[in-house]
């Protein structure tokens, strides 16, 4: 589990496209490198759109956790 | 004695509600509307007001010209809503007392969010910037020319992809387009945030050369050297920038302590009720609700207001609903375009663009300050279900 150390996390669940990836990118925009920011997100492309999102901007995906009806996106800042 | 209801905010929303309360409950209501100008602007105007194709004088309205003449306007800005109290204050010292209060006072511009924004970049989001923007494309001899958002959420969110065909071709008619680039930035991965729509534009601009670059969340803009960088790490140089500010709730709503962080309010999705206020409602730019901030969500979240309000200070239960109903055109240059009709149910299935739908926008242009103001335009729009969806 990685609960313990996420620094933020976020409850983006209901939340439409693109709500969920521009809530991920306000939390890196203010946090400091080494933070670990999880969202929570019902929305679909939500699996494509993160992990695409955190590719391009050089951060660390964690791990995507499904849960029941959302997933969990845990990621760290590397930059 | 009649209902107090007072109205922040006199724009496309602000009117709206206001003439229509006082259609309805004529001698049973006394409507307020409080603005700082007291001056209407039809903002989707500003883009081609950049293309040099519209003038100032068409764009903005005195206020009082489009109230209903039992409709009161007073011209300052309201600083603070005190809703125990029922009474807003207002910034020349005085203040108002409210049975109801209607929250339209639209988003704020702010660049000052983006170092070297205001410096380094133009916009078409206000009426001065899209002058300035109108001189600076006169003086465009070709180069590097890119367009983008600095921020989500930002009102009407097809605007800048119409503004990069508008632009596009403006640069074909002055003869430097062979000298140019055109570029559109965007923070998604795809034109905006509209899905389904991104999927019409985006082979049309790849036909006119047109380039996207996707996930480039503006951080900063350099004046002096011309660089816009991301905050995915990118940088592109330009000859001429155009961004969409950030956009945040006005300074009223973040001193009343009703909005969220970024000053938008927490707005029930159907009733259009202010979280926690029975008596508090918003509407259009202000809310922070999940769709499309433009003129024609508060154009058709008025009348849901209008007529809960009307049946409250009537003592039956408020009926009406709002369904998320949302009507935005969107040109593609060339004299074509295309139209997006949604609601929290239906997402929009664009159809492929036409002559249609460009000529439909400008007589929408041209009809804005006869027909919008005053309610004479259907309080619904039924949204196409596309051949192969059900409605269920
Ligand atoms: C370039 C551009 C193109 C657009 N194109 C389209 C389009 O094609 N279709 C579409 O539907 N929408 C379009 N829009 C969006 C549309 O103009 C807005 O979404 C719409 O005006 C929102 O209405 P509103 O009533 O919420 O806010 P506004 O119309 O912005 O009105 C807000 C009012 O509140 C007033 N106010 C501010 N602070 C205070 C205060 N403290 N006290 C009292 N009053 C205050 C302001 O002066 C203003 O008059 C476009 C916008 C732009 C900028």
């Amino acid at each position: 589990m990685t609960t313990a150390n996420v620094t933020r996390s976020i409850d983006a669940r209901g939340m439409p496209c693109p709500g969920p990836l521009m809530s991920l990118i306000g939390a890196i925009r203010e946090g400091r490198v080494g933070d670990v920011i999880e969202v929570l997100s019902s929305d679909a492309g939500s699996r494509t759109d993160i992990p695409a999102w955190i590719q391009k901007a050089g951060h660390d995906l964690v791990e995507i956790v499904d849960e029941d009806g959302f997933a969990r996106f845990v990621v760290r800042k590397a930059r | 004695m009649p209902a107090r209801v007072v109205v922040l905010g006199g724009g496309v929303g602000g009117t709206l509600v206001a003439n229509l309360l006082s259609k309805r409950l004529r001698r049973d209501v006394r409507v307020t509307v409080v603005d700082p100008t007291g001056m209407h602007a039809y903002q989707p105007g500003y883009q081609y007001l950049a293309l040099g194709q519209a003038n100032g004088r068409w764009l903005v309205r005195d206020e009082r010209t489009l109230l209903r003449t039992d409709v009161d306007l007073v011209v300052e800005p309201a600083i603070r809503v005190h809703p125990d109290a029922g009474t807003v204050q207002l910034a020349r010292g005085g203040s108002l007392d409210w049975d109801y209060l209607v929250i339209a006072t639209g988003a704020r511009l702010a660049p000052e969010l983006v170092p070297g924004l205001t410096e380094g970049s133009y916009e078409f989001y206000s009426l001065e910037g899209a002058q300035r923007l109108r001189e600076a494309l006169r003086r465009f001899r070709g180069g590097r020319l890119l367009v983008g958002v600095a921020g989500i959420p930002y009102k009407c969110p097809p605007a800048p992809v119409e503004f990069v065909f508008l632009v596009e071709e403006y640069l074909r008619r002055r003869g430097i387009r062979n000298r140019s680039e055109v570029r559109l930035l965007s923070p998604l991965n795809r034109a905006f945030t509209i899905e389904s729509a991104s999927k019409v534009v985006q082979p049309l601009m790849a036909q006119r050369g047109i380039e996207l670059t996707t996930f480039f969340n503006v951080e900063s803009v350099d004046p002096s050297s011309g660089v816009v960088s991301s905050l995915e790490g990118e940088k592109a140089e330009f000859d001429l920038l155009v961004l969409v500010p950030p956009h945040r709730g006005q300074d009223v709503v973040v001193e009343s302590r009703l909005g969220d962080a970024s000053g938008w309010l927490p707005t029930d999705r159907t009733t259009l009720q202010v979280e926690g206020h029975e008596r508090i409602f918003a509407i259009g730019d202000a809310t922070n609700l999940p769709i499309s901030k433009s003129g024609s969500t508060a154009h058709f979240e008025a009348p849901v207001v209008a007529s809960r309000i009307a049946a409250l200070v009537k003592g039956s239960a408020p009926r009406s609903n709002y369904g998320g109903n949302v009507m935005c055109f969107l040109e593609t240059g060339n004299r074509q375009g295309t139209v997006l009709r949604f609601d929290y149910e239906h997402p929009p299935a664009p159809p492929q663009p036409s002559a249609i739908w460009h000529s439909a926008k400008w007589l929408f242009n041209r009809m804005y300050w006869g027909v919008v103001p005053q309610g004479r335009l259907p309080e619904r729009m039924p949204i196409p279900v596309p051949r192969g969806r059900s409605t269920e």
